[in-house]
Parts: C-alpha cells; structure tokens; sequence
C-alpha cells in the first residue's frame, strides 16, 4: 500500500458546524468537524444514529434545507475551492460531476415520472457532454455493472418498477456515472441483501483502482468500514471522537466509544460456549439542543475522568499510537484498560 | 422423498427431548392476479419446508430478502397461516385448531417485529401496552394486579416501572424494543418469532437487546426463532441455522457446523459476503461467485443428513446423491 499521508489533499474540511432551529430551540446537529481526504483515500465514517453523519456530508453539498438548517460556520475545500461559497453554477458543475453521491432513501433521490435511463444519461450529458446515443449506451453498461439484469430493456421503466434494493443500485450507477474524483455514499448498502452489498463494494474498489476516485463511505457496519476504508473516522454527537488507519484504530482504539462499539459486536474468534457476553453501551446520547460542555460520551462511559464532564478534549494525535492516529480523549485507554487487567 | 427428517433419524430415536414446535411441509402460496384476473397464477413463497425448533432453543433463518424468511414466521405463529402443511406446538396440530381453540395456543407463542415504534400505539401508554395482552388473555383480576404484573415485566427487561405512565415518543429505539419484549413476555409464551428485532438500532444498542433475548431465554425457558439478516449475530445467538432460499430451506445445521462447513453452494456464497469487522481478514478474503452447477431432478429439493445434525438440499451434493 503506497502511503496515502504523502498524497495531495482532495477535501479539506475546516470547522464545519451547522444547526437546525425551530421556534424555541436549536440543534447543534454538526460542531466543528475537521479532516482532510486525500486523492484516492477511503474514508469510512461510523457513529451513533444522530451523530451528525448524514448532515455532515449534506452540508458539503449545500443540500442541507435552509431554514431550519443553517450553516453556523466553516469551510469545505475542494480541490483548493471552497464549496460553501461558490456560486450555485460552479457548484452544480462539481456536484454529481466530480463529485457523486449516493444517499440512504432512494425513492426521495429519484425522480418518479422519469425513466431510471434519462436518470442516469442526464449527468453524463451535463458533466461529460455527452451525446443522447453515447449517454444511453453508457447506462446500460452502468446497470450492468451495478447488477441490475436486462439492462438493455429496462433502461426505459420507472423508478416505481423496480424493487428497493435495485432503485439504490440505480443511484450508485447515478453516482458513479461521471467518474467522480470524490464519491460520497451514506448508507448506501444499508438496505440491500449482503451478497449485492459484497458486489457493489467490489465495484467500488475496482473504481477506485481504475480512476484512483476519493470515497466517503459512511455505514454503521463496521464489517463493511473494515473492508473498504483506509482511514476510519467514528463520530457522536456532531464530533469527531477518533480518526486514523482502518487497521490501527480496530486494533488500539483510543477512544472510550470506539471501544464500545467494537466490544458491542459478537467476538467469534473463541468457541460456541466459551464467548464472553456482548458488551453494552448503556445510556443514550446526548440531547444536541443542550450539548454537553465536556466529552459527549463521558456519561456513558465508564473510564471518564472528572475532567471529561467539563472540558471538552481536542482532537489530537493520541501518545503511543501510530502516526495520524487522532483521538479527543482526557483519559489515556491503554493504561485504563491495562489497570482494569491487573485489577 | 419430499420431507427431512430431523429429530427421527434412528440415531437420535433414543430419548430425544419432544420438540416444541415441529413443523412439517410446510408452504404459502399467494395468488397473483395476471392479467384480467382470469387466470389465477400462485406464487410459492415458500415451499415444503421442514423444521423442528426444541424448548429453550433458538433457531436462526437467514437468506436474503424476499426468501420467505418473515412468510415463515408468520406462518407458523398462524398470523398469517400456510396454504399447507402441519405446524404442530406443543403436540397440537395449529392448522387444525377452531378460532376459539387458536387464541388459547396464541398465549403460548408471541412474536417481535423490526420496527419497535410501528408495533406500539402511539395513543396508548406503554404500560397499558404492556398490559393489554393481560387483559385480553384475563390473566390478572384487578388493575392492581395488572399494574404490578407490568411494573415486574419492566424490571426483567430492564426498563425502570416509573415509566409505565410514558407514551411511545418518550423512549429511545432500544428502549422501544425491550417495551415490545416486555409485552411479548407477558403471557408467559413458551415460543417467540423475532422477526429482524435487531436490524433498525444502533449496533451499540444491539447488543442490549441481544442480551436480553438470552437473559430471558435463560430464565424462562423461551425458544426463539431469530429472522436476521446479521449473519454474525445468528451465529453468535442461535444453536442451529436454516438457510432460506428462493422459499425452501437449503441447509440446516447447528451453527458451528453450518459456518464452519457449509455444504450449499447458497450457504457459501452468502457466508462469503458477510463483512469481517477486522481489515486483515476482509483484505484476504475472496468472495464467492453466483451459485451455480446445483442438480436438478424431482428429489434434488430434499434434505440429506451429510454428517449428524446437519442437512442440506441434495441439489448441493452434485451426481453422486
Ligand atoms: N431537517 C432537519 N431538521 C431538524 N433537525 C435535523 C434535520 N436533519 C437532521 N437533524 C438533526 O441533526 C442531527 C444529526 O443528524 P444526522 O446527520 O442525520 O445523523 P446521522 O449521524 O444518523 O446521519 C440529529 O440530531 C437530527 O435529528
Ligand atoms: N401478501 C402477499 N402477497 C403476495 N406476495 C407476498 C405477500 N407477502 C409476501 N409476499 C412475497 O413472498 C416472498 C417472501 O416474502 P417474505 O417472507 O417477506 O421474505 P423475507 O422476510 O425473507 O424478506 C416475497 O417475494 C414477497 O414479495
Ligand atoms: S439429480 Fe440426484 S437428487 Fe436430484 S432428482 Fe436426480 S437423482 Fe435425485
Ligand atoms: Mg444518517
Ligand atoms: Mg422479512
């Protein structure tokens, strides 16, 4: 694997914060999150339900509805340009052009009284100029290749015709039509039965080989984040809680929630009998109209210091752990763990 | 030979416990309608299938959707009842039973749905949600009776009793969960169909319910039939899997021989895309291609023992069957 440390930065996002208010109160749904994605990297981003993933990304695209959402500040650099300041042309050049994305709720994506094949031939027209012909014939190798059989035939039904499973398999073609530089997909594969989620994530690796595409990968499945990402990023309550190389977070978690998260899961290395109990994280997250001044996660975790509840930790390069390797934790998680070992 | 033969094969004739629930040849065919409906058309959702579940055990059914995974479920709580076959619990013949006689049996056999909050009212406390099953079954006298009943039923599944006074909005996804456990539980079920009771929480409030499933199981001597597509979670939680294909049940095994030596091709395939939470492993695994090169023949559908316990389509064992 080449070092994708020494790879020119894609996206840089600064700070990014945004809220939702309504009459009597505000959600602080996004507070400050900042990474960069270089050329070619796979960000897998994992989190609690409501910590802020979706509208993250959503926020980058300027698709968040304003009111009641609002952006209380940052920026989002792509390729050097801000995307929250350019004007609505450029941005709709860049957005389904070198940047395409594939969302959760397909049936809110696509249009339903146009057929999936205008769907998928109208940014290849308005990004890559393509003609009707050429546009047709290349998305019919698109649903090919996102497995939607008879392609050739249905190209021509609407949205309605198709099963759920294979109306998301008709946004990833959508999103994956003009060879993006950067691909963004939430949820993508949620929905879908394991083995057509095994084929599209195939599909997305292969992509990134052939045209060396950027990924935002964003799933609560961390089976899915272990095989696709190159860094993870785990997000609660509208922060980013740790973020580094998919194989030294798994490995040496340094955050409390992360921790939680992989403990959450069936361990099946031991035998049938001989497996310890699942690990719960007991609790829930925080109220984000009232966000807490410390740690998000300190209530609900055992290992907070004192210090977690008040003041909020930054997010840094956690000692002994392999470079990049950022975690926003008071407390140090080797010497609890190994204390809680000997005790 | 269309049926398995679990559970009677002469090995295991000696003092087998009598299983729970036995269900035998089992299908559900729904009518399309085609065309102007002059020609009725069936679809098989599910065919000829065979199970036995025994008390205190969980089995698994896996498969992708579509594959009659729920059909089933539904089927044999009579929810939604076979066009034919035997269900038969705890000796008695389900598909036999009067509407009258059926309410008594329904006491014993409860089922979990994936969306917690569709399943309660949201117009109903969810004590009195708690309570209703108690109610319609007359199984407590008196309100006061009632009340401590379900103040009980909140403790088991870890929910604290002041909050039976609370409607559905109040609580949190896991939390809605173990509500509709707690209800489940009420009428002291011996069997309970949990159809995907895991798939829409969080992955760290998974595992509270999962928790809790076995807790009670422990401790009531449930039997579960566990409907998930978590493919780790079945392996984990269930004694033995049944792999659902295309309505019929290809493969069924204790869970350590079927992930460990799966003998369908299905089974292979499905087992290979399920994602490793651990990079080393999911960058060297190779995942297995469209199934392909099964039998076919009028008994290639029927279950063969390969080794104790386990069954599999003999479609999956190629010529020499
Ligand atoms: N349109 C909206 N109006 C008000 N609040 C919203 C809206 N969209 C999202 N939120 C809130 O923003 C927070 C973050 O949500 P989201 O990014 O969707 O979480 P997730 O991490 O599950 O994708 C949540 O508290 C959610 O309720
Ligand atoms: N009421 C019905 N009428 C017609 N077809 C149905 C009905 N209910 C389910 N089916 C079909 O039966 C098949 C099995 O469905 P289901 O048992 O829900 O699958 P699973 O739970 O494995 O996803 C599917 O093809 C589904 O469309
Ligand atoms: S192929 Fe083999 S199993 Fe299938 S019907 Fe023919 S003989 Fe029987
Ligand atoms: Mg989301
Ligand atoms: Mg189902």
């Amino acid at each position: 694997m080449t070092d994708i440390t020494s790879r020119p930065p894609l996206l840089e996002v600064r700070d990014l914060a945004v809220e939702f208010a309504d009459a009597d109160s505000v959600v602080h749904a996004v507070n400050g999150v900042s990474y960069t994605l270089r050329e070619g990297e796979t960000l897998g981003i994992v989190g609690e339900s409501g910590s802020g993933k979706s509208v993250h990304v959503l926020a980058m695209l300027r698709l968040i509805p304003m009111p009641p959402g609002r952006l209380a500040g940052g920026q989002v650099l792509f390729e050097g340009r801000d995307l929250l300041t350019l004007s609505d042309p450029e941005l709709r050049k860049i957005r389904g052009g070198s940047i395409g994305f594939v969302f959760q709720d397909p049936m809110s994506s696509l249009n339903p009284s146009m057929t999936v094949g205008r769907q998928i031939m109208e940014p290849l027209m308005l990004h890559l100029g393509m003609g009707a012909e050429a546009a047709r014939k290349r998305a019919i190798e698109l649903m090919d290749m996102v497995r939607l059989p008879d392609a050739a035939r249905r190209i021509d039904q609407y949205p309605h015709e198709f099963s759920g499973g294979q109306r998301q398999r008709i946004m990833i073609a959508i999103g994956l039509s003009c060879r993006p530089k950067l691909l963004i997909a939430d949820e993508a594969t949620t929905a879908l039965d394991v083995t057509v989620q095994a084929d599209v994530i195939e599909l997305v690796k292969e992509l990134k080989r052939e045209i060396g595409m950027a990924v935002i990968w964003i799933t609560h499945d961390l089976g899915v984040v272990a095989g696709i990402a190159d860094t993870v990023q785990v997000m609660y309550a509208g922060r980013v809680m740790e973020r580094g190389p998919v194989d030294d977070v798994f490995r040496d978690p340094r955050s409390a929630y992360t921790l939680g998260l992989l403990r959450s899961l069936p361990d099946l290395t031991a035998p049938a009998g001989q497996r310890r109990r699942l690990t719960q994280i007991d609790g829930a997250p925080p109220d984000m109209r009232f966000p807490p001044p410390g740690d998000p996660f300190a209530p609900r975790n055992r290992y907070a210091t004192p210090r977690c509840l008040t003041e909020r930790p930054p997010l840094e390069q956690a000692p002994g752990a392999a470079p990049g390797h950022l975690a926003a934790a008071w407390y140090d998680l080797p010497s609890v763990l190994a204390a809680e070992a000997l005790s | 030979m269309s049926q398995i033969e679990t559970g009677q094969t002469e090995n295991s004739a000696e003092k087998k416990p009598y299983p729970l629930i036995s269900v035998r040849n089992l299908s559900k065919h729904y009518a399309l309608r085609s065309g102007w409906g002059f020609k009725p058309s069936v679809f098989k959702a599910v065919e000829d299938v065979s199970f036995e579940i025994m008390p205190n055990e969980t089995l698994g059914l896996v498969g992708e959707s579509g594959s009659g995974k729920s059909t089933i479920g539904r089927a044999v709580t009579m929810l939604n009842p076979p066009t034919s076959g035997v269900v038969a619990f705890e000796g008695t013949d389900l598909t036999q039973q009067s509407e009258r006689q059926m309410r008594a049996m329904r006491k014993r056999m409860q089922m979990v749905f994936q969306d917690p909050y569709s399943a309660l009212n949201p117009r109903m406390t969810v004590g009195d949600f708690v309570a209703e099953p108690l109610l319609i079954h007359d199984i407590a006298k008196t309100a006061a009776e009632r009340k401590d009943i379900v103040a009980e039923l909140f403790r088991k599944v870890g929910l604290e009793p002041r909050y039976m006074a609370r409607f559905p909005h109040q609580f949190s996804g896991g939390q809605r969960q173990r509500i509709c456990i707690a209800r489940a539980i009420a009428v002291k079920p011996s069997f309970i169909v949990a159809d995907e009771p895991i798939a829409a929480l969080d992955v760290s409030i998974q595992a509270q319910v999962v928790n809790l499933l076995q807790d009670l199981q422990e401790e009531l001597g449930l039997a579960y039939l566990f409907i998930s597509h978590d493919l780790r979670m079945v392996r984990y939680l269930c004694h033995r899997v049944a792999v659902i294909w295309k309505g019929r049940i290809v493969e069924i095994a204790p869970s350590e021989l079927l992930y460990g030596n799966p003998l369908h091709p299905y089974t292979r395939r499905l087992l290979s895309a399920v994602p490793v939470p651990d990079p080393a492993i999911e960058r060297a695994r190779t995942r297995l291609p469209q199934v392909s090169g099964l039998t076919e023949g009028p008994d290639c559908h029927a279950l063969v023992e390969a080794e104790p316990g386990h069954y599999v389509a003999r479609e999956a064992l190629g010529g020499g069957a």
